[in-house]
């Protein structure tokens, strides 16, 4: 049944009416609507496509002529309101600002003239150039890319400290700029710690134990995990040290990282030495001996955090005992805890075979984290192995205790990161069922931007599965986790720990703490020698250069204006590739502009050279050549 | 290359200097065939119609395309009656050749035969001349495929009254009617010269009214003419067309760089110019518009992308200037001034500068889109815009919607190797 509405003498243009047609065609009981002036031509369109009526006749150029065909009674005063509305509310869309996007250097600088800093999360074949591209911007580079080649990581830090710019990275997961969390970062509380750090869990896991020990983190610089090397000569570790010394809101410098090469190393501890500020250094796996004036080793991210924390407050750490602590639940010993949660479902069918499964399997996302809990079973174990190489992501494989590092690039292939994704870690969990060696399972839980939103959630139901099937197998089966996040963080700290506890799982308050609740659990225990705080010949010419060190204070007066100035003013920010990275900015209004970057020429390499010969042409040289 | 430019950029720049220099006056209206030899039948062995876009055969030609063809040689009375007109038409005794190699651009279907009387552009800086046909209104209208005897009745008229009255007002205006200044006049009055051109359309409206009161015509003419002009808000479009072209055939006579030249589609496929190529059409498959349609029909009736109306966007109007037209923004998708906006910004990166005759009002100001450089093309992917009309693929049901349409990055792609290589490239 077609019904027509004319409204006279009011005025709308023909695009207004098309998209309100569209909005009225999707109602209820609207086999088919038009809604056009009643011009002549419009006439003959409504008659073309079978809603022509009598009525129409008396629609003039000036009228708004509604054709319906509808079944139901009623409706055209239903479709008035809803024209009304529909015209009533135009504007609104518009209104709502939408985020600002660029699609080329020149609209992300445009859009953010006063940028500090580039984010760059884009294919490791191209970030080189767009990271080149940004220090000839005059911008600060954070690279989370990887696979960038060496020399072209060697080129660039090269390219950027003569220009007194910092490049984080490559392959730099994480960093706090004035307290601003960059890539995959913890919402840790501004304080007077700065971290330099070569490693991305590293650093997390050091300034949430900073923020579990109520002090805060003033900076936190990324260097990417191969500016230790030989051939990268701590480029970046180096710019950080002297930009964290010459910082007003620095009081104690925190270096973490893997061993650095051996004369790398030598060269940063004798610039450490030179500092002003005290200095807590983890080197992850390398045995302490001592202390040094002013120069302090930790065992451990959690060690180093408490290190870090005494000494920005003014106090002299004590350092003469260091044993990272096996979780107590409740006020009982972890081992009867332990016991109690097996007692709980043990229903005496536990064979006693079954129940000496003693085998420790971590299963982490964290790489730095897995590499602790390595380094801490060999310490327990009795002997330190060969770190050297990980052969499928095993960090440890020794007596029947693994260690696997599940974002280790054998696991990650065409997948996305364990801490971003669990699926693949859920599977592992799932094996367990079946698998009669393991007696405790150690699992990492990193929260903070760019981790996965619910990662307790996602895990607790394979846990679950498997905790029936071991008792119904009468094994005795542990679960214990490490939360690497604060309660600031989008996930919340406390909502997952309460999580994971309800399904049965002991959270340690740090790694140190699950590996050693985990050992526990299995009888053993790490014991670190005590560390006496001794000046030897190298700290003491450290201590007497202290104020005249070459070394450092060449560093500390070269540590160039936009260094400090990135440091003092916060980052502005080109975020080049993954569009999540911008949620902490949105969230705290930093300055930024997401710049949805494309390979040049959609990637097809031969356009590319295509391009690059017609930028490059010239006349002359083709006369000449 | 020749040697007068160092690089391609400098090439590019002796392009944009020839459009910023162009001075389109409209100086006439007359019969094709008066100008454009090929239609002349004297000269030619064979019929010939202009068709737009790229070189095509009848037989590759979409039923619109074909439609108008019929249409044309009705109104030509080559044949008498459809059935004829088809026999003709796919005997191979009638020719066709692209409006683009006669100095010429059409609308839709762009067919074009001799007695169709065509406005006529002179660039009075370089001294060429560009053609194209009037606008005939909305509806059933030619361009679009429709033949049936209105169609052909409105064509008769605009050969023997409007062509005529139009012809003669013009030639009274010494010097011509500059097209420069109603484009810059209506620019700041909302239009894009594309999908909007009411205000050009009634700026010219005001050149022409108070001279076609004195013309030498019987009286009933000159109120057709008075009503078909205030009822045709796009007339303007096709002087856009056609002042386009002028501009554009000028900065094509410097024969290197990689400025974009003309964009133009056959329903088929798509073609391009760039500077450094000169006579090449580099084409690919033509995209479908995006858009909105008028009830009853929708993207499945949709004839695949034709016209030569892109040689506005490739002058920098059209799609290339959206945000001029905040009336129409909204066809470029569901958002409003906005993406408009983001739109016109994005255009703005494939251009190498904008166009200070122009400034648009909405956009600080910024003049228009000036020289788009298919290096960017291909280097961002990111293609012009082009706004258009939709048709129906029966021909004669017309046009069922309007909406936005990108060229296929091919052609780019195609232009800029082909360039290269040229120039010596091997790789």
């Amino acid at each position: 049944m077609l019904t027509t509405i004319i409204r006279k003498n009011s005025y709308q243009d023909s695009i207004t009416l098309m998209l309100l047609t569209n909005s009225i065609a999707e109602m209820d009981g609207i086999n088919k609507v038009s809604i056009m002036m009643g011009t002549p031509a419009n006439k003959d369109i409504l008659a073309a496509s079978g809603l022509g009526t009598p009525e129409l006749a008396q629609a003039g150029a000036n009228d708004i002529a509604i054709v319906m065909d509808s079944e139901r009674e009623g409706i055209a005063d239903e479709v008035l309101t809803n024209v009304d509305a529909f015209l009533a509310r135009q504007g609104e869309q518009a209104q709502a600002q939408t985020e600002q996007t660029a699609r080329s250097w020149e609209q992300a600088l445009d859009q953010v003239p006063n940028a500090n800093l580039v984010l760059l999360s884009i294919p490791g074949r191209y970030a080189e150039g767009e990271a080149e591209r940004a220090l000839d911007e005059g911008k600060h580079v954070f690279i989370f890319s990887d696979n960038v080649p060496l020399e072209a990581e060697v080129r660039l830090k090269e390219k950027a400290a003569a220009a007194g710019l910092l490049v984080m990275g490559p392959d730099c997961g994480t960093a706090l700029i004035g307290g601003i969390p960059l890539a995959f970062a913890n919402v840790v509380p501004r304080g007077t710690i700065g971290i330099v750090g070569a490693s991305g869990t590293g650093i997390q896991e050091a300034s949430c134990q900073i923020a579990r020990l109520g002090a805060g983190v003033s900076h936190a610089i990324g260097t990417g995990g191969r500016d230790i090397s030989q051939g990268v000569a701590a480029r970046t570790m180096k710019m950080g040290i002297a930009a964290l010394e010459a910082d007003r809101d620095t009081d104690c410098i925190l270096i973490v990282s893997k061993p650095p090469a051996p004369a790398v190393q030598a060269e940063l501890l004798a610039l450490l030495r030179a500092s002003h500020k005290p200095v807590v250094v983890h080197f992850l796996g390398k045995t302490v001996t001592a202390h040094e004036p002013g120069l302090y080793f930790a065992h451990t991210l959690e060690e180093a955090a408490q290190l870090a924390v005494a000494l920005s407050r003014g106090e002299t750490p004590d350092v003469t005992q260091y044993a990272p602590e096996a979780l107590a639940l409740n006020g009982t010993d972890v081992a009867d805890a332990a016991c109690a949660v097996a007692a709980q479902d043990a229903e005496g069918v536990r064979s006693s075979a079954a129940a000496k499964a003693q085998g420790i399997l971590g299963l982490y996302t964290g790489g730095t984290l897995a590499g602790e809990a390595a380094v801490m079973l060999e310490q327990a174990l009795g002997a330190v192995g060969d770190h050297s190489s990980h052969t499928d992501g095993f960090m440890l494989n020794r007596d029947g205790h693994v260690i696997i590092d599940l974002g280790d690039d054998v696991y990650t292939q065409g997948k996305p990161h364990p801490m971003i994704a669990p699926l693949n870690r859920v599977e592992f969990i799932r094996r367990i069922a079946d698998n009669t060696e393991v007696g405790v399972v150690l699992l990492d839980f990193v929260l903070g931007y760019g981790a996965h939103d619910d990662m307790a959630g996602e895990t607790i139901p394979a846990i679950r599965e498997v905790q029936a099937a071991a008792r119904a197998a009468g094994r005795d089966l542990h679960f214990v986790a490490t939360i690497c996040g604060t309660e600031g963080d989008p996930q919340g700290f406390a909502a997952q720990k309460r999580a994971l506890e309800e399904a049965g799982v002991l959270v340690a308050l740090s790694n140190a703490s699950a590996v050693a609740t985990a050992l526990a659990l299995i009888g053993l225990a790490v014991h670190y020698e005590p560390c006496a705080v001794r000046a030897t010949s190298e700290s003491a010419a450290g201590a007497v250069a202290s104020g005249g060190d070459p070394v450092l204070s060449a560093s500390v007066s070269a540590v160039a204006q936009p260094v400090r100035l990135l440091l003092d003013e916060g980052p502005r920010i080109i975020n080049v590739g993954l569009r999540s990275f911008t949620r902490p900015l949105v969230e705290r209004g930093i300055t930024h502009v997401q710049f949805d970057w494309q390979p040049l020429a959609g990637g097809d390499v031969r356009l590319q050279r295509v391009l690059t010969f017609l930028n490059r042409y010239s006349s002359e040289t083709e006369a000449r050549s | 290359m020749t040697s007068e430019y160092k690089t391609i950029d400098e090439a590019n720049q002796a392009v944009i200097d020839k459009i910023l220099a162009a001075t389109p006056f409209l100086m006439d209206v007359v019969p094709a065939k008066s100008v454009i030899p090929l239609l002349d039948q004297q000269s030619g062995a064979k019929k010939v119609l202009l068709h737009a876009g790229p070189p095509i055969r009848w037989d590759e030609m979409t039923n619109p395309m074909q439609g108008s063809c019929i249409g044309a040689v009705l109104f030509e009375g080559w044949a008498a009656d459809e059935d004829a007109a088809l026999e003709l038409l796919t005997s191979g005794k009638v020719a066709f050749e692209p409006c683009h190699h006669v100095g010429a651009v059409g609308p839709m279907g762009g067919i074009t035969s001799a007695n169709m009387p065509v406005l006529v552009v002179l660039n009075k800086t370089d001294g060429n001349y560009a053609y194209c046909t009037m606008n005939e209104g909305i509806g059933a209208v030619l361009r679009f495929g429709a033949y049936h005897r209105g169609v052909i009745e409105r064509l008769r008229w605009m050969r023997d009254v409007l062509g005529p009255v139009l012809g003669q007002v013009l030639r009274g205006i010494e010097g011509g009617l500059n097209v420069n200044v109603l484009v810059t006049k209506a620019i700041a009055m909302g239009d894009e010269f594309h999908q909007r051109n009411i205000a050009a359309s009634m700026c010219f409206l005001k050149e022409i009214a108070p001279r076609l009161v004195y013309a030498d015509v019987p009286q009933d003419q000159l109120r057709e003419v008075m009503r078909f002009l205030a009822d045709t808000d796009q007339f303007f479009l096709n002087i856009m067309m056609a002042a386009a072209k002028a501009v554009m055939d000028a900065a094509r006579t410097i024969q290197a760089g990689t400025i974009v030249t003309a964009m133009t589609r056959n329903g088929s496929n798509f073609g391009i110019r760039i500077s450094g190529m000169g006579d090449t059409w580099f084409t690919a498959p033509v995209n479908t518009p995006d858009g909105l349609y008028f009830t009853g029909y929708s993207s499945a009736d949709a004839n695949p992308d034709m016209g030569d109306s892109a040689i506005t966007e490739t002058f920098g109007v059209g799609g290339m200037a959206m945000i001029a037209a905040p009336a129409v923004t909204r066809f470029v998708g569901s958002g409003g001034f906005g993406d408009a906006l983001a739109t016109s910004n994005e255009m703005r990166d494939i251009c190498i500068a904008r166009n200070p005759s122009f400034p648009v009002p909405t956009w600080d100001f910024q003049g228009i889109c000036l020289g788009i450089d298919a290096r960017k093309v291909v280097a961002s992917r990111v293609t012009p815009v082009i706004n258009t009309g939709i048709a129906h693929k029966q021909a004669g049901i017309g046009q069922i919607g309007a909406g936005t349409v990108h060229p296929p990055v091919e052609c780019f792609d195609q232009a800029i190797s082909a360039y290269a290589e040229q120039l010596g490239f091997t790789g």
